[in-house]
């Protein structure tokens, strides 16, 4: 039993009520944030240590046995994607600090960003189908707060948008909560993966997961369900486009990868040729929409579609191997991209313009902010020597070795055209001629640029140290696809339904 | 607000009877239908009702609580009697009990605190969501006159 | 009583649908309404004696007690109820909001952030 789990829930619950408390106090809240995102970044790192020693820690909230309470989870993938949110959710808060007015501060931004990340926690450790959608609820909510609050036009637009297509999403995902405990008759994930095995009608399940894939698909924004993101995700601050782009669709794919990866694997392998057309599709729909679009925001949001292509990839190979490498893609671009919405928001405060038209020069006039832009779309596009390259790497590799070629070759175009739409923001904003007269454009504060190029940096250490981090995502991706050992550490040697039928005798 | 008598002197009785009741519906939970949040939902009506009854002016100036710092601190509240368990190794939630009842209040223990954070809650919610709406000046016209005339 | 649940779910879903299709936000919030009352009865149906049968309350020698029903579903629903409600009233407010920026009920008028 590892009975810390909860701890870094409970430090961002407390931390976002204290938000609100002193929200007044603009340096004891910004004190607060710091301290529950560090405490909890510090929780993850611990936590990536103790599941590569001990394998997978699990906890049961209140002493409830397993198929029974609600159980806390944490493996291999969990620690990764946990580490990957904290990082991000801590380079945001700093990046808010520099680029928020006070009235965000004092309409409670700080305890939506910690809601966010205590929604997004709790979704990456949960072992019960239910608490899963109850955790989505929570970070859903605090994202509808984070891109309505400041109230333009645009946002209230974006926003509805984005609320009403989510909410369709988690309907879809209440259905099939239901029709689970309806055909199963439990919740709780390695029961629902033990008792799947006996089942009678296996059609029935595979009709839920269709479900379950359109319900986390319409949160991951793959092919037909990803409008909802470039017409809201380019309206609120900077800062929160980034949280968004790193955290919300990747929790969606988390969950791809979690319930069919361990729990619904027999459907995983029946409907693996269609998620991988899907996953090919939404790489070139989505790098396709970023070709067309002149707004740094709007071209980076086209691309978190085209990026979501490759996590679902590596679902979509259906194996140990394929998970692996979608694990270590997915976590680097969470950084990547995160970083990359930093750093073109940073020139976007200096124009006052997401135009690359109207922007130029800012090679010149910030060779800092320009050579961490480069690097990091050097990493998106899957140069070495990046983290990109060696995600990218894994999962062409992997496509080659289960000989899915076609999901491979447009995989590798759509790095191309990855690098050739991100070469045009950096020939438009950085490289020609400034219409306007550099000189008098204001310079970028280092708190602008400093959460940016510290998550460059992340990804290029990643990418030099590439061994341990494919070490440890090979032993992950074998965790996530280990149902048999998922249900031995949740419910003991003898599975689920052992402690169930004891318990009802 | 609506110019009732009948209303008006059904709120007032009803305030303290529908207060008591809620903290009865807060002890009573544990083993018993009630808790939490059927306490709150109960101790926000009472409230809501004098927001009908004599209008949204008038009930902050008579209550005057931040509803919004009183649901943040039933959040706070409710987390860290969860706490407690993992200092003796024993899950999150874990419960603790006194060993012997209270009289009129019944046994007390950490669930029963954590219910007193969900009351909260609840509570701080539910009036805050009902005095923002009633405070709105296009949705309820009648308010915002009423408050220029005083 | 089980053939009126599917009835009821049925229409409840087949409103909510016409709804969410037609142009006006307060509809398109109608119509979210009825979607999760139509998946709260759905839930419903799911437990009940339907279909497991077994609710975990048992006597104390091991049989089922008669007259209990599957207490699992209602908790489901009460949880979906809260979260539905607290996600509703947002999107209320958002409309609301919406409404008097764009000062319109017409979800056509909304698409300054669907331009290229």
């Amino acid at each position: 039993m590892a009975n810390h789990l909860f701890l870094p829930i409970v430090s961002l619950m407390v931390g976002a009520s204290l938000t609100v408390l002193f929200a007044r106090q603009r340096w004891l809240a910004r004190g607060i944030v710091v301290g529950s995102v560090l405490f909890h970044l510090i929780y993850s790192l611990r936590l990536l240590w103790v599941v590569a020693a001990h394998g997978r820690q699990v906890s049961q909230a209140g002493g409830w046995l397993a198929p029974f309470g609600i159980t806390f989870v944490a493996d291999g993938a969990t620690a990764i994607m946990l580490a990957v949110a904290s990082l991000l959710t801590l380079m945001t808060v700093l990046y808010s600090f520099a680029s928020l007015d006070e009235g965000y501060e004092r309409y409670f931004y700080y305890p939506l960003i910690l809601l966010l990340l205590l929604g997004v926690s709790g979704a990456f450790m949960t072992g019960d189908l239910f608490n899963l959608y109850v955790w989505f609820e929570v970070l859903l909510l605090a994202s509808f707060g984070l891109i309505t609050l400041g109230g333009t036009r645009a946002q209230l637009e974006g926003g509805l948008k984005y609320v009403v297509l989510n909410l369709m999403g988690s309907i879809a995902f209440l259905i099939g909560c239901g029709l689970v405990y309806g055909v199963v008759g439990t919740l709780n994930m390695a029961h629902i993966a033990e008792r799947m095995q006996t089942i009678q009608q296996p059609g029935i399940m595979t009709a839920i997961a269709c479900i379950f894939l359109f319900a986390f698909g319409s949160k991951a924004a793959i092919l037909p369900l990803f409008f909802w993101l470039p017409t809201s995700y380019h309206t609120p601050p900077v800062a929160v486009t980034a949280i968004f782009s790193g955290l919300l669709t990747k929790v969606g794919a988390y969950s791809l990868y979690r319930v069919f990866g361990t729990v619904m694997q027999n459907e995983l392998i029946h409907l693996a040729p269609w998620i991988l057309t899907i996953a090919w599709l939404t790489m070139l729909v989505g790098v396709f929409g970023a070709m067309a679009q002149m707004n740094v925001r709007r071209i980076l949001s086209f691309h978190i579609v085209s990026q979501i292509g490759y996590s679902v990839m590596g679902l979509g190979l259906a194996s140990s191997l394929g998970l692996a490498a979608g694990l270590l893609f997915t976590a680097h671009v969470m950084i990547v991209k995160t970083a990359l919405f930093f750093i073109g928001g940073a020139a976007e405060q200096i124009y006052g313009t997401g135009d690359i038209k109207k922007m130029g020069g800012l090679a010149r006039r910030e060779p800092a902010l320009a050579m961490f832009w480069f690097l990091g779309i050097i990493s998106l596009a899957g140069l070495p020597p990046m983290s990109g390259f060696f995600g990218k790497l894994a999962l062409l590799q992997a496509g080659v070795t289960q000989g899915a070629w076609l999901v491979t070759g447009v995989a590798t175009l759509t790095g191309i055209l990855t690098l050739f739409s991100m070469l045009k923001i950096w020939n438009e904003v950085f490289w020609k001629k400034s219409y306007a007269d550099v000189s008098k454009l204001p310079r970028v504060s280092p708190g602008l640029l400093l959460p940016g190029a510290l998550l460059v940096i992340v990804s290029l250490a990643l990418g030099l140290g590439a061994s341990v981090l494919v070490d440890y995502t090979t032993v992950a991706g074998m965790q996530l696809f280990d149902q048999a050992g998922y249900i031995q550490s949740v419910c003991g040697l003898d599975g689920c339904e052992a402690v169930f039928q004891a318990a009802i005798r | 607000m609506y110019e009732s008598v009948i209303l008006r002197t059904v709120a007032r009785v009803m305030m303290p009877l529908l207060l008591l009741l809620s903290v009865f519906m807060l002890l009573r939970g544990h083993n018993l239908p009630g808790g939490g949040f059927i306490g709150g939902l109960l101790a926000s009506a009472a409230i809501i009702m004098q927001i009908i009854a004599f209008g949204p002016t008038f009930a902050r100036k008579v209550i005057r609580v931040g509803y919004l710092n009183m649901a943040a601190f039933g959040v706070f509240f409710g987390a860290i009697w969860g706490l407690p368990a993992l200092f003796f190794n024993l899950p999150y939630m874990d419960a603790f009990w006194i060993n012997d009842p209270i009289p009129g209040i019944g046994k007390i223990g950490t669930p029963v605190l954590f219910d007193l954070g969900v009351f909260f809650t609840v509570v701080g919610v539910t009036t805050r969501v009902a005095l923002l709406l009633a405070e709105e000046p296009e949705l309820f016209p009648m308010y915002v006159q009423a408050e220029t005339e005083e | 009583m089980s053939i009126l649940l599917p009835i009821a779910i049925g229409s409840l879903f087949a409103g909510a649908v016409y709804l969410l299709l037609r142009r006006s936000v307060v509809k398109l919030f109608l119509g979210l309404t009825l979607l999760s009352h139509g998946v709260n009865l759905l839930i419903f149906s799911m437990g009940d004696g339907l279909r497991r049968g077994v609710p975990p309350i048992t006597a104390a020698d091991g049989t089922t007690l008669p007259g209990t029903t599957d207490p699992l579903v209602q908790a489901l629903i009460l949880t979906a109820i809260v979260i539905s409600f607290g996600i509703l009233a947002f999107i209320l407010a958002l409309a609301y909001r919406a409404n008097q920026a764009v000062k319109s009920d017409d979800l056509d008028d909304m698409v300054t952030t669907d331009r290229l």
